[in-house]
C-alpha cells in the first residue's frame, strides 16, 4: 500500500499582465513561494516537475538555474491545458514510487495578447493544388471544414450537450459566466475582477456562438507551484505544517478513449467522467460530499457539460442543476468561486496547479472574503484538448 | 469543363458528389484520415465506403474570430450522416441561428473554392439546409 500525498506548500502569482516579468521569472516567484509556504527550501525536493506550453522548452531546468540547482531529477512536461497537472501528477507519481518523499511542480504561461490560440493561419491559395497531410487536404481545414479553433470547439460541445438534452440556450451560456465574472469580484489574484450583467455579456463581441468574448477563458500571465510530500515525511515535521497541509486523497490523469465521432469533434466528456469516476472512488467520497469545485470553464459552453461529466447532478440534468442556483458560491456544490478560467485567466500550464490553490486555500479557511465556510473537501479539474484530463480531490487535515 | 480537384481526399466529385471513409474491417469504426491502424480495435485493415450524403445537424457554432485568412463569419458543424458523424461548414443559409438551428436536416452540397494557375477548379463540400 502506497504512503499517502499531501500538498506541503502551494502558491499561484496574481494572474494578468505583467510585461516586466518573464516566465522564469514568475515560475520562480510561484515556487518560492510555494516552498516557503511550505516551511521548506529547494533542499529538501527531490523531484522537480515543470511546465511552461508555450515556450521553448526546459523550463524546469531554467528554473532551478535561478532558485536552486541540487542536481535532482527534472522533468519538462506538455499535456495541453493539463499540464500543470500533469506536473503535479508526475511530481506524486514520484513520490508513491518511493524515489524520495517531497516534490515540486510548477506550471507557469505568458500570454497576455496572445489572441485566439489554434488554428492555423492560411496560407493563400497556392499556384498548384497539391493534396497534403493526412486528409489530402489543398489547403488548410480550419474555416473551409469546420472549425479548429478552441472557442468554436467548445461552443459546439455545449451546444452538442444542449442537442441531446435540450434546455440551452445562449442565454443560459451567458449566465454561467455571468456567476463566474460576479464570483471573480472577491478573488485579488484574477485577472479580471468586475462583474458583468447578462446584457454586458450577450452584447459584447461575439467570438464563436454561443460564446461572446466574456465567456472565453481570459489569456494572461501567470505561474503556479506546489509542494508535495509524503505522509510518512509529513509526520516528521512541525505540527503547524501538518496542520496546513492538504490531503490529496485522488489523483488521475486520463485521455480520452475511442467512441465514434471523438476523432471529428473532441469528446471531453467521457474522459473527464472516467477521471471523477477514479477519483471518487479512490477518495472515498461521492459527488456529493464536494463543498467546492474548480472545473475546467475554458468557455462558458464547457462549464455546463462538466457539471454532467463530473457527476455533480444527474445525467443530462446540467441545465437544471444551474438553474436550482446550486454553482453559484451560496449553492449547494460552489463552482468556480475564484472567478474560473474566463475571469481569473487562463494560463495554460499554470491553470492545473492554480486550481488546486484555491480548494487549499478554502481547505485551510485562509481565503478571505471567499471563503466558503467549512470547506472539507474540493475537486479540482482540467481539460487538455487532444486530450487529457485530470481530476484531484482534496480533504482538509484532521489534526 | 475545367479540370477538378477534391479540397480533401475524402470528398469524391462527380455526378453524385459524397464522401468516403476508411472503415475498420474489425469493428466497423470510421474514419476520414490516412491510418497506421484502428484506433479502436488496433486493426490494420481497412475498406472504404460511401457516406450518405442526408443527415442532421448535431451541432454547430458561427465563428466570427478566426485565425488570419480565415473568412468569417461561418458556420462550423458536426452532422450525423447515418449515424457518421462528419465535420464540416453549413452553407447556402444566412450564418445566424434563426437560419441554422439544432437538428436541422442537411445535405451535402459542393461549391468551388479557388482555381489554380492551371486553371483547376479546387471543390470542397458543406451541408446545406433541406427545406
Ligand atoms: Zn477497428
Amino acid at each position: 500500500m502506497a504512503d499517502d500525498i499531501w500538498i506541503l506548500g502551494i502558491r499561484m502569482t496574481k494572474f494578468g499582465k505583467h510585461p516586466d516579468k518573464d516566465v522564469v521569472d514568475l515560475a520562480a516567484e510561484a515556487a518560492m513561494a510555494a516552498l516557503a509556504d511550505g516551511g521548506v527550501t529547494m533542499k529538501d525536493i527531490g523531484i522537480l516537475a515543470a511546465g511552461n506550453l508555450m515556450g521553448g522548452g526546459g523550463i524546469g531546468q531554467q528554473i532551478q538555474k535561478q532558485i536552486g540547482q541540487t542536481g535532482i531529477p527534472v522533468y519538462n512536461v506538455a499535456n495541453a491545458c493539463a499540464t500543470g497537472a500533469t506536473a503535479l501528477r508526475t511530481a506524486i507519481m514520484a513520490i508513491k514510487a518511493g524515489e524520495c518523499d517531497m516534490g515540486l511542480a510548477v506550471g507557469v504561461e505568458k500570454l497576455a495578447g496572445a489572441g485566439l490560440l489554434a488554428g492555423g493561419a492560411r496560407a493563400g491559395d497556392g499556384n498548384h493544388f497539391t493534396p497534403s497531410g493526412r486528409q489530402g487536404a489543398i489547403a488548410p481545414l480550419d474555416g473551409r471544414v469546420g472549425t479548429e479553433t478552441m472557442p468554436g470547439v467548445f461552443a459546439q460541445i455545449g451546444m452538442e450537450y444542449g442537442h441531446k438534452y435540450g434546455g440551452t440556450s445562449f442565454e443560459l451560456f451567458a449566465r454561467i459566466s455571468q456567476k463566474n465574472h460576479e464570483h471573480s469580484t472577491l478573488n485579488p489574484l484574477a485577472a479580471y475582477t468586475k462583474a458583468m450583467s447578462l446584457e454586458q455579456i450577450m452584447g459584447d463581441v461575439m467570438i464563436a456562438y454561443p460564446n461572446t468574448r466574456p465567456m472565453c477563458s481570459a489569456n494572461c500571465d501567470g505561474a503556479a507551484a506546489a509542494v508535495v510530500v509524503s505522509g510518512q515525511k509529513l509526520r516528521t515535521l512541525s505540527l503547524e505544517q501538518q496542520k496546513r497541509a492538504v490531503k490529496v486523497s485522488a489523483s488521475v490523469l486520463t485521455s480520452d478513449p475511442y467512441e465514434e465521432a471523438c476523432q471529428i469533434l473532441p469528446n471531453v466528456n467521457t474522459l473527464t467522467r472516467n477521471a471523477a469516476t477514479t477519483a471518487y472512488e479512490q477518495a472515498g467520497v461521492g459527488p456529493e460530499d464536494l463543498n467546492l469545485v474548480e472545473l475546467h470553464d475554458c468557455f462558458a459552453t464547457a462549464e455546463l457539460v462538466h457539471y454532467d461529466n463530473l457527476m455533480l447532478c444527474p445525467e443530462g440534468g446540467a441545465v437544471d442543476f444551474f438553474e436550482s442556483g446550486a454553482t453559484w458560491r451560496t449553492g449547494s456544490t460552489p463552482v468556480n468561486v475564484s472567478g474560473g478560467l474566463e475571469s481569473k485567466g487562463h494560463p495554460i500550464a499554470a491553470t492545473g496547479i492554480a486550481n488546486i490553490w484555491e480548494i487549499c486555500h478554502h481547505l485551510r479557511g485562509e481565503a478571505g472574503d471567499r471563503q466558503i465556510e467549512g470547506a472539507k473537501v474540493g475537486l479540482a479539474h482540467v481539460i487538455g484538448l487532444g486530450s487529457a484530463c485530470g481530476v484531484h480531490i482534496l480533504e482538509k487535515s484532521g489534526l | 469543363m475545367a479540370k477538378q480537384i477534391p479540397y480533401v481526399d475524402y470528398l469524391v466529385l462527380g455526378d453524385q458528389p459524397h464522401l468516403v471513409a476508411n472503415e475498420c474491417s474489425g469493428c466497423g469504426a470510421r474514419f476520414f484520415d490516412r491510418r497506421n491502424a484502428c484506433a479502436h480495435c488496433f486493426g490494420t485493415e481497412f475498406r472504404t465506403v460511401d457516406i450518405a450524403t442526408d443527415g442532421e445537424l448535431r451541432s454547430f457554432s458561427i465563428v466570427t474570430f478566426a485565425a488570419p485568412g480565415v473568412q468569417v463569419p461561418f458556420v462550423s458543424s458536426i452532422v450525423d450522416l447515418g449515424g457518421t458523424s462528419v465535420r464540416g461548414n453549413v452553407i447556402n443559409t444566412p450564418p445566424d441561428p434563426d437560419h441554422v438551428t439544432l437538428g436541422m436536416k442537411v445535405r451535402l452540397a459542393t461549391y468551388v473554392v479557388g482555381t489554380d494557375d492551371e486553371g483547376t477548379e479546387a471543390v470542397n463540400f458543406g451541408f446545406e439546409p433541406v427545406l
